[in-house]
Formats: structure tokens, sequence, C-alpha cells
């Protein structure tokens, strides 16, 4: 399978096989006017399989805010098609407007316009928790 | 400007002043008849809780101070689609401190955001209660005089019970606690409290579904009810319901100096019958929630 290298943009490789989609709706990537490439199911030495996603353009968001739903994924910017930087994800410490609290029983869900924020508890195990109730984010 | 919303918003030694502050309360309270003098208290309670409403409007009282609110969300302008934020900011303008007892959790925290006044949480749904929190510790500091090496009980919906997690984790920062977790399978503690609190911080603790089993080794019995509405069905309800329902009996094997206590109201879970023994503290724990709460409306409004 060939997919054209891509010029300027970003590649966001060892995606636990499977999340792809979920990781292009999130990012809303079917709003671009740029090529974008999504490979699922590529074999992968240190996962077995493993989802890919090629971004030929400029995507204005800080790829961290992915690290809670997978945080395997390496990032790999390309400038001129030359990759001039691949780093792991981090972790973000908090995460604002991004997933919304399930507990029925927290204030945002009765007060509409409250920010959804959650907070980084524990590094180790992503765990999330809402900063109002304290629920664990379900990622 | 500091609030109350969780237990652990207060390190150790300010749990400690809190004590000593109530026990000066105790031991002097004409010293502060006098301390809240033009002072409110606004409680804005969006559920009812007639109990701790009126321990802490009993404590505003005691202090001098006077007290405004409501005491359900029918009778506040939350009924009319106001937010919590616009409604405490409103307050703030009337009051000098606000306790807030709310079924939504985090209200409190969201309150706390927003008013220019001191928020004390009186309850937030199922979440967190650190005023019964600080009561509990000043009950178990006056009945023993501390708080290390002490082996504590809790028996009864140990899932649930909102007032059994926060006591856990207010306890877990002193040295040589145990605890003995005290009920039906069903009920067992869950286990992110466990791993969190328990496992974390490498305390000494253990299961069991017997009271009987767990009486002589206890300093501190906590009681709290099995209430009918967690069993998923009747028979198993009516099955347990007895086993931990504490009877003049089951303290038979009990320490002398045992602590029995319970966050009330009781329903049948202690048989009156135990109330007149001496080591019944559940009604004096009540008195406690009064005095601990003076010392904080005095420490948020830094008198």
């Amino acid at each position: 399978m060939h997919i054209d290298e891509i010029k300027n943009g970003l590649v966001l490789d060892h995606i636990k096989a499977g999340k792809a989609m979920e990781i292009y709706r999130f990012l809303d990537l079917g709003s671009l006017n740029c090529p974008v490439a999504i490979i699922q199911n590529a074999s992968s030495r240190k996962m077995g399989k493993k989802d890919i996603i090629k971004i030929d353009g400029v995507l204005d968001i800080d790829c961290n805010i992915l690290a809670p739903i997978c945080p395997d994924i390496t990032l790999n910017v390309i400038k001129d098609g030359v990759r001039v930087e691949k780093r792991a994800l981090e972790l973000p410490l908090e995460i604002k407007d991004i997933i919304k609290c399930k507990n029925p029983r927290c204030i945002t869900t009765t007060e509409q316009e409250l920010p959804h924020i959650f907070r980084l508890r524990k590094t180790k195990e992503s765990i999330y928790r809402c900063l109002y109730c304290e629920a664990r984010a379900e990622l | 400007m500091r609030s109350l919303i969780d237990i652990l918003d207060l390190k150790t030694e300010e749990i400690d002043e809190l004590i000593a502050r109530a026990d000066d309360i105790i031991e002097h309270p004409e010293a502060y008849r006098d301390i809240c003098r033009y002072k409110k208290l606004a409680t804005l309670f969006f559920e009812p809780s007639t109990r701790t409403r009126l321990s802490f409007e009993a404590a505003m009282y005691e202090l001098g101070g006077q007290v405004l609110g409501f005491s359900e969300a029918a009778s506040s302008s939350s009924a009319k689609g106001e937010s919590v934020s616009d409604t405490v900011r409103a307050v703030s303008c009337y009051a000098d401190i606000i306790a807030m007892r709310h079924p939504k959790e985090g209200a409190p925290l969201v309150a706390s955001m927003a008013a220019s006044i001191p928020v004390i949480n009186a309850g937030d749904g199922g979440h967190n209660h650190p005023t019964q929190t600080l009561t509990d510790l000043l009950t178990i500091h006056r009945t023993k005089g501390h708080f290390d090496n002490l082996v504590v009980g809790l028996c009864g919906d140990l899932k649930f019970g909102r007032t059994v997690h926060s006591l856990i984790t207010a306890l877990s920062r002193y040295s040589g606690i145990k605890f003995v977790l005290i009920s039906p399978e069903e009920l067992r503690l869950p286990d992110y409290v466990k791993q969190d609190v328990l496992t974390e911080k490498g305390l000494d603790w253990e299961e069991t579904t017997s009271l009987e089993d767990a009486m002589p080794k206890l300093d501190i019995l906590y009681m709290t009810r099995v209430q009918r509405e967690r069993f998923f069905n009747e028979e198993d309800y009516l099955r347990l319901r007895d086993s931990y329902i504490l009877t003049p009996e089951k303290l038979q094997t009990a320490k002398k100096d045992l602590t029995i206590m319970h966050p009330l109201p009781r329903v049948n879970e202690i048989s009156t019958a135990v109330d007149t023994d001496p080591r019944a503290c559940y009604f004096q724990q009540v008195l406690f929630g009064k005095y601990i709460r003076m010392a904080l409306i005095l420490k948020l409004l830094e008198l």
C-alpha cells in the first residue's frame, strides 16, 4: 500500500489498533481541507498491529490532548518533507472542554455554562478526575 | 479567603488547630458568646438536611452571629433557574460566610469559585461532607485523646457511605491506624478507596462480615445504616439486616473504653437499649458537631 510522503504536517504513529477513527473524529479531521490518510492494522514490531494517521497540513492543536485517549502515540512533525521532531505524547495536567463528565449527579449536568475540567490524578494509569465531582473520566 | 470543600483542604495541623479551638469553646463558652457579633452566616440548603442546617445555625447563634438562608431549593432562586454562581455572588453581598448543601456533586466548589466570602461544603450529593468528618474527628479526639494507633471498626454500608470514605481518608494521615471493615459482601468498601487510600498509604486493614468477630479488637466502632434500597432483593436484605444491628449482647466482648459512633439519623442499626451504655457517643457526636462548626466558622472568618 503506497501513500504519498507528506510535505508539511503530522504523522501520528503507534496508535492502538482500532483507535484511529476515534482520534479522527475527536480531532474533527474530516473538516480539514488537506489530505488525511488513515492506515489501520499496520504491522508493528512493538505493538503487533497499530494504526497511523498522516495529515499533510498544519494542525493548530496541542497533540498532548490525545495522550489520555491513546498514550502510546508517537508524534512526528514533518517540515519540507523532513521529520524535524519525533516524541511521545505527554499527559496534560488538565483537560478542559474536551470530554464531558458522565456522572449524572455532577453539577456540570445542570449548569451548562461550566467548563468541563478534568485533572490528572495518576500519571501511571492515566487517571483523570472531574474537577467538581471527582468522577473518573471515561476516555 | 479560604473555603472548606473537601476534608483534604485542611492540613493535619489545621485539623489539630480546629480541635484545640473546639476544646477551648467547650471549656470556655462565655469567651465566644459575642465573637461573631454583626456577622452573618447564610445557610443555602438546596436540599433539606435538618440536622446539619440546625447545627450550623446553632453554631453561629452561639458565637453571637446571625443567620439567614433557605432550607430547600423550592424556596430559593434556583427554582427560577438561577445558577449556583449567581446565587452565591448575590448572597456574598448579604452575608459574611456561606454553608451550602446541594444535591449536585461539586456545587460547593463552583460556589467557592464565584463567592467573595468563604464557603463551607455542608454536603454535596454522595461526594463530600467535610464538617461531618470534622465532627467525627473531634468525637474521636474527645473520647480517646489522640488519633494514632487506634483500631477503627467501620460497620454497615461501606460501599455508598460517604461519611465512611471521608473518615478513612482523614484518619489515613495519622500513624498506626488500623481499619476493620465490617460489612456484607454486597456493601464492601469500593476497590478505589482500598487502592487509593489504604494500599497506597500502606495502612493496616482487614475485611470481615462478622461484627461479633471484630468487636473485641476495636477502639472505635463507627456504625452506618444498611439500607434496604441498596440490595437487589428483599431476601438478601432480610438475611443480612440483623447481623449489623448493634445490641447490648454484641457489645459484651467489646473493650470497656470502646467509642460507639454513628453519623445519624439512626433507623434500627443501633438498638435503643445501647443508648444508655456509657460507650455510646452518637448523641455527644451531635453536640461536638456544633462545636467543631463553631471553630470552623471562626477559622474561616479569621476571628
